[in-house]
């Protein structure tokens, strides 16, 4: 097991296992088919995301460095978010993007019975490290356990 | 809440619910978004009006309407009338019996309940549907150093290096929660020293350079710093009507193959006209580009259509929406070719489209008429929501726009090769 510390963008204590993609995350690409598809495993539909494309994003523990790609991403991560369609948490090995930050702030202050907790600055040895279906465990201080 | 940022006796007295709950809790939205990226206080927002990116009733963003039926029940309005990313649906636009079907029934069936939303939150008027509002005929064109709380990833590019404005590359939602409470945070684009470059990026090609793979390249090499480009100002004079629509397809550009927020083009765009290269940061990282690096990167464009060779079915020209010079020169274009070629009409169905107050111009001059000689449809449409399914997703569709490109399945073409594709090609 190995642990990181990172910084708490929206709090929680959660754990689940890991999908993670090494490029950014374009969240429009990423979560529309899902969400206007009825998909409730929100399957990762961007073509261009060879990590993550047809794999399953609600409930697991999304690893990414960002966010990329429309500026609707924000309100795209609060609609899986209400549909209950969002990741266990999501990990950035960066500082989180705006257009993120937008959406798990929208999530945390607007929907009460969500919880995504969203830890950013992990930094790159995170992101070297994860891999798919890893069990990881966030806590509320912004610690990271990943388990082999 | 605990907050560390700076706040005044009317920020304070809104996040505590002196205006109410709902507004509390957009106050309190803002300033958690704000303290993520270092701000130190609530700017007044000063333009005069706002620019949403969400333009479309979408069945799946419903949480969204949702949303936004509680701040219209709440009266949390938006304090500023606002402008609109284009609609996702036209008629004119070609879409057969199936296509029209479901865009109108399943994937936009929450377009009329959507436009009800915004005309009660504060929409400046039913033509105000167009990602480049900042156009003269549209109106929403802010000024020198102005706050805004826009988020159209387009125009606030445009707005920062092109007007001198300033705005951070906000999410759709928060863009219209700055116009309710008044303020947005302080970071980033905001700042003096946000506003510097990081990046020096010379351009030593043979001719002007097509705008909108230079602004690829760029996007892809800087992601989201500043750059200040040295030697494109040769190419474009001063800061006219042509020079403000190759900008335009440049930083669109910029921004959807990076995540650029603001650039600057020395002798041209107004900081850096005012500060010159003082606004280069010490140990700036250096980018040349040339002929061959041009060639490179659109090279490099991937062709993600199923059969790669496949005839184009539909051509879209306008993403961004095209200014009224550029309809004109494009009609210019079209109409000279066709005479070249002893053609009537243009050989793919093409959609140039533009913001509806442009496109009412545009008839009042002969040339619209003779822009529908060439069988060319004008649009107010948004072609990237338009091929955003899998339906217009499938048809092989061609542009010279590479946000379209970035977004869509759309298969990538210079102005001069599109030209030829969409009359006759090269026979």
């Amino acid at each position: 097991m190995k642990e990181f510390k990172g910084r708490v963008v929206a709090g929680g204590t959660m754990t689940a296992k890991a999908v993670v993609s090494h490029a950014g995350l374009n969240t429009l690409a990423s979560f529309q088919k899902a969400l206007q598809f009825g998909d409730k495993k929100a399957t990762c539909g961007d073509q261009n995301n060879p990590d993550l494309y047809g794999k399953q994003m609600a409930g697991k523990a999304l690893c990414l460095p960002r966010t990329i790609g429309s500026t609707t991403g924000g309100l795209v991560l609060y609609c899986a978010c209400q549909m209950k369609r969002q990741p266990a948490m999501m990990l950035f090995s960066e500082p989180i993007d705006s257009l993120a930050a937008a959406g798990a702030i929208l999530a945390d202050v607007w929907l009460k019975d969500v919880k995504m907790p969203v830890v950013d600055s992990l930094g790159e040895e995170f992101l070297n490290y994860v891999k798919d279906d890893m069990t990881i465990t966030v806590k509320e201080d912004g610690t990271v356990a990943v388990e082999d | 809440m605990e907050y560390k940022m700076k706040l005044t006796q009317e920020q304070k007295e809104i996040l505590e619910g002196k205006q109410g709950e709902t507004k509390a809790k957009v106050m309190e939205t803002m300033i958690r978004y704000g303290e993520l990226f270092g701000a130190d206080s609530m700017e007044k927002i000063t333009s005069s009006y706002n620019h949403l990116v969400t333009s479309f009733g979408l069945k799946a963003l419903t949480a969204v309407y949702d949303l936004l039926d509680e701040l219209i029940e709440a009266g949390a309005l938006s304090e500023q009338k606002f402008t609109c990313d284009p609609r996702p649906l036209d008629p004119n636009v070609p879409a057969n019996l199936l296509e029209k079907f479901i865009f109108k029934n399943f994937m936009y069936s929450k377009q009329e309940q959507y436009e009800a939303q915004l005309e009660k939150l504060g929409l400046l008027n039913k033509n105000a549907f167009t990602c480049t509002c900042y156009m003269d005929e549209v109106g929403n064109t802010p000024k020198f150093g102005d706050v805004l709380s826009w988020s159209e990833s387009s125009a606030v590019v445009y707005a920062n290096s092109v007007l001198g404005a300033r705005c951070n590359r906000n999410s759709g939602i928060i863009d219209i929660m700055g116009s309710i409470v008044g303020y947005v945070p302080s970071f980033g684009l905001l700042k003096d020293e946000g506003r510097k470059a990081k990046w020096i990026v010379e351009i030593k090609t043979s001719k002007k350079p097509e705008a909108q793979l230079l602004g690829s390249a760029i996007g892809m090499k800087v992601v989201e710093d500043v750059p200040y480009v040295i030697g494109l100002d040769k190419y474009l004079g001063q800061l006219d009507d042509n020079a403000k629509a190759y900008l335009k397809d440049f930083g669109a550009a910029t921004a959807s193959n990076g995540a650029v927020g603001l650039y600057h083009i020395e002798n041209i765009t107004p900081e850096a006209v005012k500060y010159g290269r003082d606004l280069i940061l010490e140990n700036a990282q250096v980018y040349v580009i040339d002929d061959a690096e041009l060639e490179r990167v659109y090279k490099n464009y991937p062709v993600v259509w199923k059969k790669k060779d496949a005839t184009p079915k539909l051509c879209f020209i306008g993403c961004p929406h095209l200014s009224l010079a550029q309809l004109n020169s494009w009609t210019d274009r079209v109409e000279a070719r066709l005479k070249e070629k002893g053609l009537k009409k243009v050989s793919i169905p093409t959609v140039f489209t533009a913001a509806p107050d442009v496109i009412e111009k545009f008839k009042s001059t002969p040339n619209y008429e003779r822009l529908k000689n060439t069988g060319v449809i004008l649009s107010y449409i948004c072609p990237l929501m338009y091929m955003n399914n899998p339906l217009a997703g499938k048809v092989p569709t061609i542009t010279c726009s590479n946000k379209l490109r970035t977004y869509t399945t759309a298969k990538y073409y210079t102005e001069d090769e599109i030209l030829v594709e969409i009359t006759g090609g090269n026979k």
